[in-house]
């Protein structure tokens, strides 16, 4: 019984650390394919267009409703409290420090990780990332390097306009229960506030970008197994690039409060 | 350079390239071995094809056809062996080095492999796209509509893959893999799953534009009858071994019982 949960476990461990090393040589084949001409220009665009533009209307709508939340939730905790006046810097900060990146990463890990992991797995049962390969194109270049780019790319600029719709939806709220003027409420929200308040955060999605492209990218073009590997492709980029957002989100807010106090 | 005396006459057609002294062979597939898991797939086979030539390559499901093939164009590693495309040994290339030598190959997937999220014109033009940026669009476009026009698709240039029969769907396929004007064309299962009259078309198909383009092809097939048709010889698998190559009377004369039984079966 002993031995067969040992068996077990070193057979768990074993799959991890192969998925891993499988991971690090995926992302040096794609690193090799995506600093090599020739550049697959018109697939990146496509990829920001896919990636940036249509996740866009989500990220809003998640980004407003995180403000709407927030500023309901810490009005009640600071008026308790006794401190009120705090709730726009309590809102801004919470909103551009960590719910607008962490939102806009779950966010974008849940529909740009499903989307990629289901279209490359669908592409790899079908052949078709074999008949690329086979026209004598890089499928690395092509398929994975543009959308991890993309991804990398798009990430700031949707946590950009997450942390927008936060802030602005905070202050719709808090005008709607008393009222204040925007001016007022940036005023305050922003005192005291400077770049590393802001840059570091941000910038941060980069590396949700990458974990997101690059997961499901992997898991979509490893995919064996018909419809249902197509299936199991999808929520395991899903669940793995959201699980490892998380994670990295966990060593980046340590990385910058060492690096930006 | 690996070179082999050529035969000028193959099942009774001339083949040019094979009436000069030494030619060195499109294709050259020395004691090749590939085994998935415990399973052992290819045990040392080796095949020669050369320019302008036609090889069928027939066997049972499972004796590794296809996988030979796959691993001619690179798409699979073999355990060990070698597979040399005119005179270069392609085992230890990377991926762009690879490219380089499948710009020189067309390959017809079993199940023709079409990008669904393009158009017909699209997937002909995927090849051109991206090793033809010299050529103007309206010159792109015209080949793809001269390789559609080959095929006898012209009129469904439009269409998306999923419109299409399966047939239809190889043509394309054919059409695609003819792009950049290769001079080694692999077909993988060319016939399969078609009735017998869009087989006899595609195998038609087929013969016409290896006697226009004067490739060297291979043929993966379950089909003897298409087999007969397009090729020039014929290598029987079994258990990942060549059991025969030779014409298809060389065959059909053969004391060996699984080539009796297949034949028989055919």
């Amino acid at each position: 019984m002993s031995s067969n949960a040992a068996a077990s476990t070193m057979g768990t461990v074993n799959g991890f650390l192969e998925w891993f090393g499988d991971l690090g040589l995926f992302f040096w084949q794609v690193l090799r394919a995506a600093v090599t001409p020739p550049f697959e220009f018109r697939e990146l665009f496509l990829q920001l267009d896919e990636i940036g533009s249509k996740s866009l209307p989500l990220v809003a709508l998640a980004g407003a409703a995180t403000g709407v939340v927030l500023s309901m939730e810490s009005r009640y905790s600071l008026t308790r409290f006794g401190a009120k006046s705090l709730l726009p810097a309590a809102i801004v900060f919470s909103v551009i420090h960590e719910t607008g990146p962490i939102i806009t990463g779950l966010v974008v890990s849940g529909r740009v990780g499903a989307g990629i992991g289901a279209e490359l797995a669908s592409m790899k049962v079908t052949e078709q990332i074999d008949a690329i390969e086979a026209s004598a194109v890089n499928p690395y270049r092509l398929l994975a390097a543009t959308r991890i780019l993309a991804c990398i790319l798009m990430l700031p600029l949707l946590t950009l306009c997450a942390d927008l719709c936060g802030v602005f939806m905070g202050w719709v709220t808090q005008a709607v229960v008393e009222p204040l003027s925007l001016h007022q409420f940036i005023n305050n929200g922003f005192n005291g506030a400077d770049f590393n308040d802001f840059l570091p955060p941000t910038f941060k999605t980069c590396v949700f970008g990458l974990i997101i492209g690059l997961i499901a990218c992997f898991q979509g073009m490893r995919t064996q197994g018909g419809a249902a590997g197509v299936g199991r492709a999808a929520t395991s980029s899903v669940v793995l690039s959201s699980l490892f957002v998380i994670l990295a989100d966990v060593v980046l807010v340590k990385v910058i409060l060492v690096f930006f106090p | 350079m690996n070179t082999v005396q050529p035969i000028a006459y193959q099942a009774g057609r001339l083949i040019p390239a094979l009436a000069t002294d030494e030619v060195t062979p499109a294709v050259a597939v020395k004691d090749l071995h590939k085994s998935f898991g415990s399973q052992k797939v290819l045990d040392g086979i080796g095949l020669t094809v050369m320019p302008g030539e036609t090889l069928a390559v027939l066997g049972r499901s499972g004796t590794g056809k296809s996988v030979s093939l796959r691993i001619i164009i690179g798409l699979e590693k073999p355990d060990s062996g070698s597979v040399r495309i005119q005179g270069k040994e392609i085992k230890a290339l990377g991926m762009d080095e690879l490219g380089e030598v499948r710009k020189n190959m067309g390959f017809l997937f079993q199940h023709a492999a079409l990008y669904d999220s393009l158009t017909v014109e699209q997937n002909v033009a995927f090849p051109l796209l991206h090793h033809k940026k010299e050529m103007s669009k309206a010159e792109q476009h015209e080949r793809v509509r001269q390789l559609l026009a080959d095929v006898g698709m012209e009129k469904h240039m439009q269409k998306m893959p999923a419109d299409l029969s399966g047939g239809m769907q190889k043509r394309v396929g054919l059409a695609r893999a003819l792009a950049l004007d290769p001079e080694i064309l692999l077909l993988d299962e060319p016939t399969a799953g078609l009735d017998p009259i869009s087989s006899g078309e595609i195998d038609e198909l087929v013969l016409k534009l290896q006697q226009e383009h004067q490739m060297a092809s291979i043929v993966v097939t379950h089909d003897l009858h298409s087999a007969k048709t397009i090729a020039n010889r014929l290598a029987l698998l079994d258990k990942g071994k060549v059991v025969i190559e030779g014409t298809f009377d060389e065959l059909q004369q053969s004391d060996i019982g699984f080539v009796k039984d297949f034949l028989k079966h055919s």
